[in-house]
């Protein structure tokens, strides 16, 4: 449903839409007891699905729980002992990376992410409506939750401090997206992919070896950011390979979409984990490019999501009519140029939410290197539970439920940015 | 009188040189392209054929008839079983997650998508609880988090013995539910036993129930009497049902699970893996199902339900009838996709030994059986469940089509 700027109190005067006005009460009254049957759904979906929520998962505001002898021990002391491993994984001081790079990495990152998130006043489009308060909150507030939990996790001050800090290069960022002068403004994009490019130097030296030692969480948005990275000039030609007029290059192109979609990601890595070696000259095998498991996840991970991003791409290119192709055409432009220069900016543009979306999906498929015996957010979980320490403490649903917690935030925020997106390129309205 | 202008001359006809003319570039780029492709895949077999030699692995699919070499749990016998068995034993276990799975995942989805659509704010607001918890956590936190975390420590000991209604039984052992237990001994006149001769009998029922509903829709058509489809073709299939009971043995007695030393005995023993995957699966999709329906929903013309309303249609004939109908020729598709989804994502079962096609590979695997071929089998099982399900939508897609000019 697309928000328009309506002036509310106006609306209120000439009839109240149902729900709004009068007291707190009276809002309730209307929303949750209108009558009879309403009442009853109130109840049965507030209270009885509220009461089976909270029997489920209630547990994650406990401090305190039984252990299997029936002493209580402090729930969250998996969590908060291991901080370590699962931001970073066991292996991260082989990597010879200090703490202050990585948070340096960070920093940046978050730096970007503010430059991106704010535009000059000149080219804001008074036409896109103003983010509403409740996107705001989207976007915002499970970042904010994740700070909050992860603070709570740690005794230490540096990284508290750190934490907190995190405000600070995203104002900057935003500050300096508003004061750019036009030029630099119409090659963020640029300047954008430039510090991303950065972010990755920083937090791993460039370094395969240190990428195949992360573990934890930094593993996990490793793959995804690098797979995503790779994957999308694949995708771009897959699509338009797809969409050619070259009778002989399409079918290429529809075998490796329609195969690699046709299977599971875990076949993909299984076959990465134990095939791949099969299909490389000998020579080759002992390199720490092949023998890197992290790698070879990385590698497997770009080829599934390649074909999902050339769909999105090719339905993108076919949303540019066809007269921009033949406007092109007409002033005599080459076909390689109408493509770069006419065809495919504006099917980027459209697919850019879909591609939000894809590496949403891309991060939570991340997952699945768990089972191939990767230490990722979700993998590093399983040697913390069998450490003698924690085992058989009955501690894996506060695991569970932490690494939940942080795949809800990082999706959470990032699929209502999506939305966001959606509606400053006005997709769907044009 | 106006004199004709000289006609200028044409421009020379005769064909450019061949590294400049756009046929000649094309096709030869295009055949240069799949010969590389060509070229590489060669290059590829052929390492695979020198590497599996040289590590003394067969290049062939001969290892496919030895042995398996492990149980697989619920099915007798399984120690036996030829890899190629065991594959078998594993599609049918991918099978029964999407057996459940998608009807499941369908249903809950269509409640959870008119749910988020609720004018009762405790209504909306559960389902967007629902769809925002669920579909911002990966599903294979969902497996661990509905097995590790929910079934497994709060499932009883199976010495506890907790058997509500006396007819199921929890345990952590499994959940044994009442199942029908036909005679399987004894046979029909020495042809087929029992249990076959009732799986016929519904089979006809469902022939039967499809033939009735094809009437009733023709007496509907000519004489505008209600069809009723639906009742009558229930109707008629528990009737064949029941016959065929009889004729089976009595094959519609319930058998009710119970403890049998460590184990559930009896009845239909739902092995817990099998239940978390399945309901992890269900309700991580349920909630992708959600959105597509909520968007499928608001996709259907304001005027729909104004005019619903307008014939004084309650609100569950106006879903039922006017709403859902038509909501379900957008949904195809993206439906479609959906299973798919949930078929790939049972592969994700592997991760705590429910035994399925992906999990049957990883134990070859590591039995040294060779690993691309491996492979090539468990795409290929993939490719098959992924073509039948797109077949059957495309199906369905055709013939819910809006038939236009």
């Amino acid at each position: 449903m697309s928000e328009t700027n309506i002036d509310i109190e106006h609306v209120v005067e000439e009839e109240a839409p149902p729900g709004v006005g009068g007291g707190i009460g009276e809002v309730l009254r209307k929303n949750l007891f209108k009558d009879v049957p309403n009442g009853l759904l109130t109840i049965l979906f507030a209270v009885v699905f509220g009461y089976l929520a909270w029997k489920a998962f209630g547990f994650v505001f406990n401090n305190q729980k039984l252990n299997p002898e029936g002493e209580l021990v402090d729930a969250w002391r998996v969590i908060s002992e291991q901080l370590e491993f699962y931001m970073v994984g066991t292996r991260f001081s082989d990597t010879g990376i200090s703490f202050g790079q990585l948070w340096a990495a960070i920093y940046l990152l978050v730096f970007t992410l503010g430059l991106g998130s704010a535009a000059p006043t000149a080219f804001t489009n008074p036409d896109v409506p103003k983010m509403t308060r409740r996107t705001q909150l989207g976007i915002a507030l499970p970042p904010v939750l994740a700070g909050l939990v992860l603070l709570s996790m740690t005794d230490t001050i540096t990284p508290k401090v750190l934490t907190v800090g995190l405000v600070a290069p995203f104002l900057l960022g935003q500050v300096a997206a508003r004061s750019l002068p036009t030029a630099l403004h119409l090659r963020k994009g640029q300047i954008m992919a430039v510090l991303a490019l950065l972010v990755v130097v920083l937090e791993s030296n460039l370094s395969p070896s240190n990428i195949d030692r992360f573990g934890g969480l930094l593993l996990t948005v490793n793959i995804a950011f690098i797979s995503i990275a790779l994957c999308f000039p694949i995708g771009v030609i897959m699509a338009l390979m797809r969409r050619s007029s070259f009778p002989l290059l399409r079918p290429l192109a529809v075998g490796y979409i329609e195969l690699i979609r046709g299977v599971p990601l875990i076949t993909l890595l299984f076959m990465g984990q134990f095939a791949i070696g099969f299909f490389l000259p000998p020579s080759v095998q002992d390199t720490t490019l092949v023998r890197s498991s992290v790698l070879r996840a990385i590698f497997m991970v770009t080829i599934f999501s390649g074909a999902y991003v050339a769909e999105i791409v090719r339905g993108g290119l076919q949303s540019v009519p066809s007269g921009q192709t033949e406007a092109g055409q007409a002033v005599g432009l080459s076909p390689v140029t109408v493509t770069r220069k006419i065809v495919l900016p504006q099917a980027l543009r459209t697919s850019i939410p879909a591609l939000v979306g894809q590496f949403i999906a891309l991060l939570k498929d991340t997952t699945l290197v768990t089972i191939i015996g990767l230490f990722d957010l979700l993998g590093v979980s399983d040697p913390i539970l069998a450490s003698p320490q924690f085992q058989n403490q009955g501690y894996a649903p506060e695991v569970y439920a932490f690494v939940a917690f942080m795949f809800w935030v990082m999706c959470f925020s990032m699929s209502r940015a999506s939305q966001r997106l959606e509606t400053k390129l006005g997709v769907g309205t044009r | 009188m106006s004199t004709t202008a000289p006609i200028p001359e044409l421009r020379s006809q005769e064909n450019p040189p061949l590294w400049r003319d756009v046929r000649v570039l094309k096709w030869g780029g295009q055949i240069l392209a799949v010969l590389a492709v060509v070229a590489a895949g060669f290059y590829l077999f052929n390492n695979v054929v020198t590497n599996l030699e040289a590590t003394g692995l067969p290049t062939g699919f001969g290892f496919l008839d030895g042995k398996f070499g492990s149980a697989i749990p619920g099915i007798d016998d399984s120690a036996d079983f030829s890899v190629q068995k065991a594959f078998g034993a594993g599609f049918v276990n991918t099978f029964r997650v999407i057996l459940f799975g998608i009807p499941g995942c369908t249903i809950i989805g269509i409640i959870i998508g008119i749910c988020r659509l609720s004018k009762n704010l405790a209504v909306r607001t559960f389902g967007t609880i629902y769809v925002e918890t669920f579909r911002n956590i990966p599903a294979l936190v969902w497996i661990f988090i509905v097995h590790f975390a929910l079934a497994v420590p709060s499932l009883p000991q199976i010495t506890d013995e907790v058997t509500p209604l006396d007819a199921f039984v929890v345990s952590n052992r499994g959940i044994g539910v009442p199942w029908l237990n036909p005679d399987s001994t004894s046979t029909f006149f020495g042809i087929f036993s029992l249990p076959v001769v009732f799986g016929l009998f519904l089979l006809f029922g469902l022939v039967a129930a499809w033939g009735v509903t094809q009437w009733r829709a023709r007496v509907n058509a000519q004489t505008g009497d209600p069809a009723h489809g639906g009742r009558w073709a229930l109707g008629v299939f528990v009737v064949v049902a029941i016959i065929g009971s009889f004729v089976g043995g009595n094959a519609l007695a319930l058998d009710t699970p119970f403890i049998d030393g460590r184990q559930v005995g009896g009845g239909l023993t739902i092995a817990i893996p099998y239940f978390s995957v399945t309901v992890a699966l269900t309700l991580y999709t349920a909630s992708h199902v959600a959105e597509i329906v909520r968007g499928a929903i608001l996709a259907i013309h304001k005027g729909q339900s104004e005019a619903a309303y307008a014939i004084a249609l309650t609100n569950f004939q106006r879903y039922r009838f006017i709403i859902l109908p038509q909501a379900f020729r957008i949904m195809i598709p993206p439906l479609a996709n959906q299973y798919l989804n949930i078929t790939k994502n049972s592969s994700l079962a592997v991760a705590f030994g429910y035994i399925e096609i992906a999990s049957i590979f990883s134990r070859i695997v590591n039995n040294a059986a060779p690993a691309v071929q491996g492979v090539v089998i468990l795409m290929f099982l993939y490719l098959v469940f992924s073509l039948s399900i797109s077949l059957v939508a495309n199906y369905f897609n055709r013939r819910l089509a809006l038939v236009t000019r």
